[in-house]
């Protein structure tokens, strides 16, 4: 008893279970075939995961409820559309433009960067558009946010999805329009072979785990941070924290660019990853996907958003398919003659348990400390409807 | 502070560029309305030497604008009394118009039914989708909005979310994912009289012969009734409002089904105009609608109404030139800058949230 109470005051024991975890997500493919329906599905989950994170950043921290998140997934799956596919075939003359990718897209025309390089690229472009969607937050506050970052998000996705009639410099189009930009380049990882998804999942599950990681290390040390700090003190009380010296428009715009660049990345991961581009995914109600995610989780908790976006994609991958539709529950309903799919109404159940998580448990299912206070205890935002006109 | 040291008269004058902002704020937005129709307008003049076609655009657009403004009442109902964008009301514009398309079939009603049989019909329809949907809000507020009245502010407008989900998905239930047709009941295209080109059809006639009544017995409602006189008081100060005895459940629950009336009311209007449902036109409705409401100034209920018909007129001139295509993303360009520039709306006075 005594050595296992010696044991918790170390300070290493708490990094014992996100190690030990960690390192069991890391090594699971080695068991599993290269190829597997259920790989493929982690993959997506770890790609939400990040995107999630980022989410987090800019709801969870910061407190601003972000409704056009889809804005990143759209610009960071178009940086591979643009720079690693022969969509814009003509440039470059026949060669096209290459840097540093090998194998196969080196012959091809068009424009082929390195991928590694297109995430720098995405990360960029997004953290630029975030900071440009938030310019005209930052004079309104609570739901007017929501709807603003709603409307950015709905105008990028327009934009795209329309982007075959807006022609740029040359006869090169905007986007494909409705099409999808088709084939992207593999993932090429300078000293690996490419990356080939039809063969081997196992390189792509371990970059975008790789992402994972470096996306969890930087949110949280930001979180830990004097910026992590300004945002959790703008999310408690904005007015309180300007007069403390937090410069709001500074801090306000770092959440939505760090949040959009993480945003960026992920898009470019899953476009690369589909190897395919289509503006039609660019819709609201992927926003709403991963904001359920970072709600069922725990607004502002990181290993809380990790559990909710691995959940919530998995009750979009299997649950709903599988389980819900050819399992048990699907054969009870042909039975009882209600002929409908689940997959159908997915986004029906995500908003559902939208609902259920804020009525019922509004801090999440592994609660933020402080979050948590603010929401019982009364700290910060919980002027109610009513005391609001004060 | 800063005026201590500045002698009086300079104080007195503001300067050039504070004149100039403040000139933007109040003007600005107007003029970048007008501009919008204007430059089409002139166009029209230089390629065809009349004004036929952007005429024909606004008289659509009002039409359009009339249904709008039957659901941005809704938006800034709500608003008023409770400060909620209710995210779910476009939706609940959308369940009206289904439940006016079910009852159709039910009554038997189609394009070949005569004139008194339709106007009874239509009658019960509209009777039926008003309820059906007034009926809807107040328990989405009861379920959704009611347990989270203490609750930081954007918790009952993440709900709202969800539900607005909920109820499409609840609409792809009913009548499947793709788009609809409706027969044509009261033949809505069909030219009722030409003033200078300008043709009126049917369907223009009925959104506002439907929603005109509607605005004045709503905004009599609330300007003379107890009730409305009860909302008006907890829409200023709840507190002070219960310590009166006005019940304010029973007060925001009113206004939840006021407005949703009010939406069923749309609904129906809509599908006789458009001929056609979908699943997701509450979607695009219920952000044209706040557009509307947020143009005229959240809260407002005259400003609602102004709102809807420019939302309306710019819908229409939009898609009539630009492409529908690109609708959605003119007026959520339009949303945008009315937040940035105007938060306050038209005729609204400044919110604590805009201000």
């Amino acid at each position: 008893m005594n050595t296992l109470r010696e044991l918790r005051t170390r300070e290493w024991t708490k990094y014992l279970l996100p190690a030990v975890v960690l390192l069991a997500v890391a090594l699971f493919p080695l068991f599993r075939p290269p190829l597997d329906g259920f790989m493929d599905d982690c993959i997506l989950a770890l790609a939400y995961v990040v995107m999630a994170l980022g989410l987090n950043l800019v709801v969870g921290f910061a407190g601003l409820l972000d409704l056009g998140y889809v804005a990143f997934y759209a610009l960071g799956a178009m940086a591979v559309g643009w720079w690693a596919s022969d969509f814009y075939t003509g440039v470059g003359g026949e060669d096209g433009i290459h840097i540093g990718v090998s194998g196969f897209a080196a012959t091809l025309p068009g424009i082929h960067i390195n991928f590694l390089l297109i995430l720098i690229g995405a990360i960029l472009v997004c953290a630029v558009a975030g900071a440009i969607i938030g310019l005209p937050t930052l004079r309104l506050r609570g739901d007017y946010i929501a709807i603003v970052t709603l409307a950015f998000g709905e105008i990028i996705g327009r934009i795209f999805q329309n982007g075959d009639e807006i022609t740029l410099i040359g006869d090169y189009k905007l986007s494909n329009g409705r099409q999808s930009i088709a084939p992207i380049d593999s993932i090429d990882i300078p000293f690996l072979d490419p990356f080939d998804s039809a063969l081997n999942l196992r390189p792509y599950y371990w970059t975008v785990f790789a992402m994972v990681l470096v996306v969890l290390f930087v949110n949280i040390r930001l979180r830990d941070s004097k910026l992590g700090r300004a945002w959790i003190a703008l999310r408690e009380d904005e007015v309180a924290a300007a007069s403390m010296g937090v410069p709001l428009v500074k801090t306000k715009l770092l959440a939505y660019a760090t949040g959009g660049a993480f945003g960026g990345i992920a898009g470019a991961f899953l476009g690369t990853y589909f190897s395919s581009v289509n503006a039609n995914q660019f819709q609201f109600g992927f926003s709403i996907f991963i904001l359920a995610m970072v709600i069922l989780g725990g607004l502002g908790s990181i290993w809380g958003v990790v559990i909710g976006a691995v959940a919530l994609s998995f009750v979009n991958t299997r649950l709903i398919p599988d389980v819900l539709d050819q399992g048990w529950v699907g054969k009870k309903l042909t039975d009882l003659g209600l002929d409908f799919s689940f997959v159908e109404i997915s986004f029906g159940i995500f908003g559902f348990i939208l609902v259920i998580m804020m009525v019922l448990r509004p801090e999440g299912i592994l609660p933020e400390r402080r979050r948590k206070m603010e929401l019982t205890e009364g700290i910060g935002e919980t002027e109610s409807v009513f005391e609001a006109r004060g | 502070m800063e005026a201590a040291g500045i002698s009086a008269d300079q104080a007195l004058k503001p300067r050039t560029s504070e004149v100039i902002s403040e000139f933007i704020s109040k003007y600005g937005l107007i003029a970048l309305l007008i501009a919008f129709p204007a430059y089409y307008g002139i166009q029209d003049l230089i390629n065809d030497g009349n004004l036929t076609r952007i005429g024909n655009n606004l008289v659509d657009g009002l039409s359009n604008g009339a249904i709008w403004a039957l659901v941005a009442l809704g938006y800034t109902l709500v608003y008023g009394i409770i400060e909620l964008i209710n995210f779910a009301h476009g939706e609940i514009f959308m369940i009206g118009a289904f439940t006016s398309f079910a009852l159709w079939g039910t009554l038997g009603l189609t394009a070949n039914t005569g004139t008194g049989g339709l106007i009874g019909g239509l009658l019960v329809t509209l009777v039926v989708a008003m309820l059906v949907s007034g009926s809807l809000n107040v328990m989405i507020e009861r379920v959704g909005y009611r347990p989270l009245r203490g609750a930081p502010k954007l918790a009952p407008l993440i709900t709202a979310v969800g539900f607005s989900f909920i109820l499409q998905n609840v609409g792809i239930l009913w009548l499947g994912a793709s788009q609809r047709a409706v027969p044509d009941l009261i033949h809505s295209q069909k030219e009722l009289f030409n003033v200078f080109g300008l043709s009126i059809s049917r369907g223009d006639l009925l959104a506002v012969v439907v929603t005109v009544p509607l605005v004045l017995l709503l905004t009599s409602f609330v300007a003379q009734s107890r009730l409305g006189k009860a909302m008006r008081a907890t829409a200023q100060d709840p507190e002070a409002a219960k310590l009166m005895g006005i019940n304010v459940d029973t007060t925001i629950s009113l206004t939840f089904l006021l407005g949703g009336l009010l939406a069923g009311a749309a609904g129906l209007i809509n599908t006789l105009y458009q001929t056609s449902v979908w699943y997701f036109q509450g979607f695009t409705a219920g952000l044209i609608a706040f557009t509307a409401a947020v143009m005229g100034g959240i809260g407002n209920l005259r400003g609602a109404v102004l709102g809807g018909v420019i939302i309306g007129i710019i819908q229409q001139v939009s898609d009539n030139r630009i492409g529908n295509e690109w609708t959605p993303a003119v007026i959520f360009a339009y949303l945008v800058l009315i937040m940035v520039f105007r938060p306050q709306g038209l005729i609204g006075e400044e919110t604590r949230e805009a201000g």
